[in-house]
């Protein structure tokens, strides 16, 4: 591994890694307990409409996947506010239309081959500009958890709680929306934007498995998502294969893992007490 | 001195449906009102009126003389729902749901005070949940979790309490401690709106009880006392001079 630092590439590709492993999973966290697991997944169909615009206009497709993005999941905010039934229809035509958009655009662009390294990923082709890039997003991700954190607790735990506690409820929504909308395009480098939800979900799962407590749990998905995308890229480095899903295989088999030692855990737990 | 709740004409409507049909209730500090009434009279659409959480179709509400959209002190206003959510299944412990009750007195960029953790200790302390408070809510009993959901409310230590059923479905102990709670916030002059089937051990600490039938007060003034049949648990109020119901406005 430490030969492997004197390489440029990897030493991009290293830290993008670690920056996506510390700021998927802790948006996660809150969108998993605000029972929106696949909204990191619509985001990032939506986010490949930026891509391919960016491919097109010859421009920057990590900075029009982020406005698209952000876009995006103000308009999947707004619609799961005003419309009660059918909601989740709504959000189908923005998924795919999201893809269909990104697919077409890439294509009129004659890209279509770099479409495939944002749809699935491919880190090792981090440049400098892009890291700057995840990694102002990535700062910008952990500054508004450390600042609205606690209001985004009450929110993504009860929202009626939170309107009756005075809280800003729509400001709040749509901030988690964007913020998960920019850890979209923070992962997107590194798994690609058909996996990038899979960073945001699987390591809280597997960290819930374990914790008892909504702090710890941030801490331990933290913990995951880092060693699941470093050793992903490790393993992918050496073995010669696509990072992306080695990443995210490396995180299910950390939940598979979790599911196990929870289950010793509790009845270690029930025998003493 | 303006009230704490208050509530003229309020109707409100879900789809076409009349679930509230222009009701009136001014609580006064200090008071302790019980909202009862059969399951679907409205009795949880009341208290959400008053705190805005509803939207009125006709009347108006007002906490401490402003109406909820243009209120800004919910410091003073402690909501307890009817149940705990356990958020997507990511586990909380009991300390980080109470300590989330202090967030109407916190500043954002600033963390938790040590007024912030010694209020948090104190309603621990009240609801007797202060040796769980490490443990994950998930892992309670439904009364423990009202209780939990209790001292949320008291952690933020506001004037004015609203509880949407806290004696459902809880055991008996908690029901006690629950009464013990009241009581040590009714000697301090807190205001309580709590809705309830039964009364149990609350009863001597209601001030006035109001009963809604088909979205109107049909009933206010003194808790009504079950008396023979009335006194079966479970029964359904039935008041001779309650108006005739209306059908075809409800079905």
């Amino acid at each position: 591994m430490i030969e492997l630092l004197s390489y440029d590439f990897l030493r991009r590709a290293l830290i993008a890694a670690v920056l996506v492993g510390v700021a998927a999973p802790a948006v996660g966290t809150f969108i998993v307990q605000r029972r929106l697991a696949l909204l990191g997944d619509g985001i990032g169909h939506i986010a490949l409409t930026g891509v391919g615009l960016g491919l097109l206009t010859r421009t920057s497709p990590t900075i029009l996947a982020l406005i698209v993005s952000a876009l995006g999941a103000v308009a999947i905010e707004l619609l799961r506010v005003r419309t009660r039934t059918g909601g989740d229809v709504a959000l189908a035509l923005l998924f795919y239309g999201g893809l269909a958009g990104g697919v077409l655009f890439a294509n009129l662009s004659g890209g279509s081959a770099s479409l495939n390294s944002y749809l699935f990923g491919s880190i090792a082709s981090v440049s400098t500009s892009d890291l700057y890039v995840v990694a102002g997003l990535a700062v910008a991700v952990l500054v508004i958890l450390a600042v609205f954190g606690r209001e985004l607790f009450v929110l993504c735990q009860d929202e009626e709680v939170a309107r009756a506690s005075g809280l800003p409820v729509r400001f709040l929504s749509l901030l988690i929306a964007v913020t998960a909308a920019l850890t979209v395009v923070v992962a997107m480098r590194a798994v690609g934007l058909l996996l990038v939800s899979a960073l945001m979900v699987v390591p809280v799962a597997a960290a819930q498995q374990l914790t008892r407590g909504f702090r710890a749990t941030i801490g331990v998905a933290v913990v995951v998502g880092i060693i699941a995308a470093v050793g992903g890229l490790w393993v992918s480095v050496d073995a010669d294969i696509a990072p992306g899903p080695t990443i995210v295989l490396l995180a299910m088999a950390v939940f598979l893992g979790a599911v196990g030692t929870g289950r010793l855990l509790r009845m270690r737990r029930t025998e003493t007490s | 001195m303006s009230l704490p709740f208050l509530l003229t004409g309020g109707e409100v409507r879900f789809e076409r449906r009349l679930v509230l049909r222009g009701v009136d209730l001014a609580v006064r500090p200090g008071e302790v009102v019980v909202v009862m009434g059969a399951n679907g009279s409205g009795k949880s659409t009341l208290i959400r009126a008053l705190l805005g959480l509803t939207p009125l179709s006709a009347g108006r509400a007002e906490l401490y003389g402003v109406p909820p959209g243009r209120f800004r002190d919910w410091k003073r206003i402690g909501y307890v729902p009817q149940r705990l959510s356990i958020g997507g299944g990511v586990p909380a412990t009991v300390r980080e749901i109470v300590s989330s009750g202090r967030i109407a007195r916190q500043s954002r960029f600033r963390p938790s005070s040590a007024a912030d953790r010694a209020a948090v200790d104190r309603a621990l302390v009240a609801v007797g949940m202060a040796d769980r408070a490490r443990d994950p809510v998930s892992d309670l009993s439904g009364g423990q979790q009202q209780r939990v959901l209790i001292a949320r409310a008291l952690a933020g230590e506001p004037d004015a309490f609203v509880m949407d059923e806290p004696t459902a479905g809880v055991d008996v102990r908690s029901q006690q401690t629950l009464a013990d709670t009241l009581r040590e916030l009714v000697g301090q002059g807190r205001t309580v709106v709590l809705v309830a089937h039964e009364l149990g051990p609350l009863e001597p600490l209601i001030t006035r009880s109001v009963v809604l039938d088909q979205g109107l007060i049909v009933h206010e003034g003194q808790p009504p006392s079950p008396l023979g049949d009335c006194a079966r648990p479970g029964h359904d109020h039935i008041h001779p001079h309650a108006p005739a119901s209306e059908p075809g406005l409800l079905s």
